[in-house]
């Protein structure tokens, strides 16, 4: 008898931004993939227009990005607006990195899921990643 | 007895036992393992008299916001006796791109201060003499730009470059290895910083024109031992540039500088610097044979661990930066910046850059560690470590002469991959428990108190905007044209791009623009996004 499969989550994970720091979302890229999820790893220095294209052209279910710049504000922003241009605000957005707590309220507001911030498990992130829904 | 773990591993997964003893360290020879301080292999120190001659350079790492916030931050640190400075800028500036490039949407002066054309440097050493306070500058890519800019402000202050002391950071191949802030490809980089070493031994005798960096290779996951193996493999890749281009050794390597990471391993660290020493000395005398003994010296900046620093109950972060701290000063570290409590949260703010420096000086003035040079010398455990760290990395030189070299190695992903391997492992042990962090998977508490935080307005970057366009209005456009049209000019011909960068600097050019030309020139390094 054959087994139904389970659809995997597909996520598109990245850094948006100038910041090339990417210890930590290349460690979360491969804790993901390692955990069974569908990982689109686009890397650094990409830019919230190029985010959006790629999260499309994927057809993916989630993205998340890690940012260290203190640019998230911006950068999500502009996330948001792109993926509202494309009607595609069902893509979950999440996100990690150094985030102070009065701006997670914002992000909140923006349409962004989940930030894990510094300390995080990666426990915690794969179980909210593989909670996401599929599209 | 039973023993709290089956294996006791340091930071660097080497296995350490409980005790150590003189059949441990061999054949140890003191004149050959050791040497007095100031003499070959300078394992006990660099200067004879190390700091009981001198104490460190005490060098706080700022910049935020506008070139007027942050000069007025340096002003702040040198009044509480901080003795060097040390020039963090912005994303944008460290990627080459003006303000108002759409790339640098966000980033203006947030992690570090925004300089986009000679006036904003006029503006971050105003009230600054350049011929006494000494000032290193955190740049890589667009390094030829900012120290030209450096330059002119000095010619500005009518300071002969002669009397500049300093250092640049210009160490780009650890940048495709770990920090990731690049404009061109590594062989047309390794040019421009020839360039800028020639420019330094014929006129800025006393600067630092590179300052080869682990700091960041640590940052970005690795061991120890990578750190330390890496760092000076990317410093002899270096100085085997310079001679391809045509300099002698002992016209640079005198002015080379290094920079560590202090981390946590308290004892791996102190061995770690006095392993850096030793091999450097010998693979230079080997590889080089320089006739000044000042070419086998290695001296260095550290700085404590930014990784190491934690969100949760961040007052324990000035424990952690003391003993880091402690490590390099024992180490012989020739500078020193001490990371801020609030680090892992955002840039420091006065308060907490105040008992950062203020570490450093309990350590200088009141802890006594400072009296004896080298005073862990001739210990069983630490001469061992320090035994054991200088055959680990030289088994990694060993691979990277094999690959063809650091530029090959990196074309090939090797260092990148064992940084990105190290990473993985670490984060493991601390997700299973193996390894403790305090108040992150142990002795946590269910509530963080909120801390003072400095928080860079949006109003900067608009405001950044705002000048660079009207001082792009003011200059004389025709004379940045040209100036800009002679380096390109000076590019393509392979010529020394120091003179032309300096004049496009006195023309007002932007970072920006000088780095467009690169650019174009050059081309644009891109990385395969791989995991």
């Amino acid at each position: 008898m054959a087994k139904r499969e389970t659809p995997r989550v597909r996520v598109l994970i990245a850094k948006v931004g100038l910041d090339g720091h990417d210890r930590g979302v290349k460690i979360v890229a491969r804790a993901l993939r390692d955990a069974g999820v569908e990982v689109i790893y686009l890397g650094i220095h990409n830019t919230a227009e190029e985010i959006v294209s790629s999260a499309l052209q994927e057809d993916v279910d989630a993205i998340g990005l890690s940012i260290h710049s203190a640019a998230h504000l911006t950068l999500f922003k502009e996330i948001a607006k792109g993926l509202k241009q494309n009607k595609a605000t069902d893509i979950v957005v999440f996100g990690g990195g150094i985030v102070p707590a009065e701006d997670l309220a914002i992000l909140k507001r923006l349409g962004v899921k989940k930030i894990f911030t510094p300390g995080a498990s990666l426990e915690e992130i794969v179980r909210f990643v593989k909670s996401i829904p599929p599209r | 007895m039973t023993l709290r773990k089956r294996a006791f591993k340091n930071l660097s997964g080497i296995e350490i036992h409980g005790t150590y003893a003189g059949a441990d360290i061999g054949d140890f020879d003191y004149t050959r393992d050791l040497g007095e301080p100031g003499e070959f292999p300078f394992t006990r120190g660099v200067y004879p008299t190390m700091y009981r001659g001198r104490l460190w350079t005490m060098r706080q790492f700022a910049g935020f916001a506008s070139a007027r916030e942050t000069n007025r931050r340096y002003r702040y640190l040198l009044s509480h006796g901080n003795t060097g400075l040390s020039v963090a800028f912005d994303m944008p500036t460290l990627m080459g791109y003006d303000s108002d490039h759409p790339r640098s949407k966000g980033e203006v002066g947030r992690c570090g201060v925004a300089i986009d054309s000679i006036s904003d440097m006029e503006i971050l050493f105003r009230d600054i003499p350049l011929d006494e306070v000494s000032v290193s500058m955190t740049i890589n890519g667009p390094a030829i730009v900012l120290f030209a800019m450096y330059l002119i402000v000095a010619e500005r202050q009518r300071i002969n470059f002669k009397r500049l002391r300093g250092t640049l950071q210009n160490d780009i191949l650890k940048e495709y290895l770990a920090q990731k802030e690049w404009i061109c490809p590594p062989v047309p980089s390794l040019k421009i910083v020839n360039d800028t070493i020639r420019f330094c031994v014929e006129s800025v005798p006393l600067y630092h024109p590179i300052s080869i960096s682990g700091y960041h290779i640590r940052e970005a996951g690795s061991t120890a031992v990578q750190e330390l193996a890496f760092t000076l493999y990317d410093g002899l890749t270096y100085v085997q540039s310079a001679l391809e281009s045509g300099l002698t050794v002992d016209d640079f390597a005198p002015r080379l500088s290094f920079f560590f990471n202090a981390h946590n391993d308290f004892f791996e660290e102190i061995a770690k610097y006095r392993a850096a020493r030793r091999l450097w000395a010998r693979e230079m005398r080997q590889r080089f044979r320089p006739a000044n003994p000042a070419s086998l010296a290695l001296r260095f900046h550290a700085q404590t661990a930014g990784c190491s620093l934690t969100a949760q109950q961040p007052y324990n972060n000035v424990v952690r930066v003391s003993l880091q701290a402690l490590a390099a000063v024992l180490g012989g570290a020739q500078s020193l910046h001490t990371n801020s409590l609030d680090e892992t949260l955002a840039l420091p703010t006065e308060e907490a850059v105040k008992i950062a420096l203020r570490t450093q000086q309990i350590l200088a003035h009141e802890s006594g560690v400072v009296d004896a040079i080298d005073p862990v010398g001739g210990s069983y455990y630490i001469e061992w470590l320090t035994n054991r760290l200088e055959a680990e990395a030289k088994s990694y030189f060993d691979k990277l002469d094999e690959m063809g070299g650091m530029v090959r190695a990196i074309e090939l992903g090797f260092p990148q991959g064992e940084i990105h391997r190290a990473a993985l492992a670490y984060q493991k042990e601390i997700e299973s428990g193996e390894r403790i962090i305090v108040g992150v998977n142990a002795f946590t508490e269910p509530k963080e108190p909120a801390i003072k935080m400095l928080k860079i307005k949006h109003a900067v970057e608009r405001s950044q905007i705002r000048e660079l366009r009207a001082r792009k209005k003011q200059r004389a456009t025709r004379r940045v044209r040209s100036a800009l049209q002679r380096l390109e000019r000076i590019a393509v011909e392979n010529g020394n791009l120091m003179p032309p960068v300096l004049d496009a600097v006195r023309a007002e050019a932007t970072v920006g623009e000088i780095c467009d030309v690169l650019r174009k020139v050059y081309g644009v390094y891109r990385e395969a996004a791989n995991l």
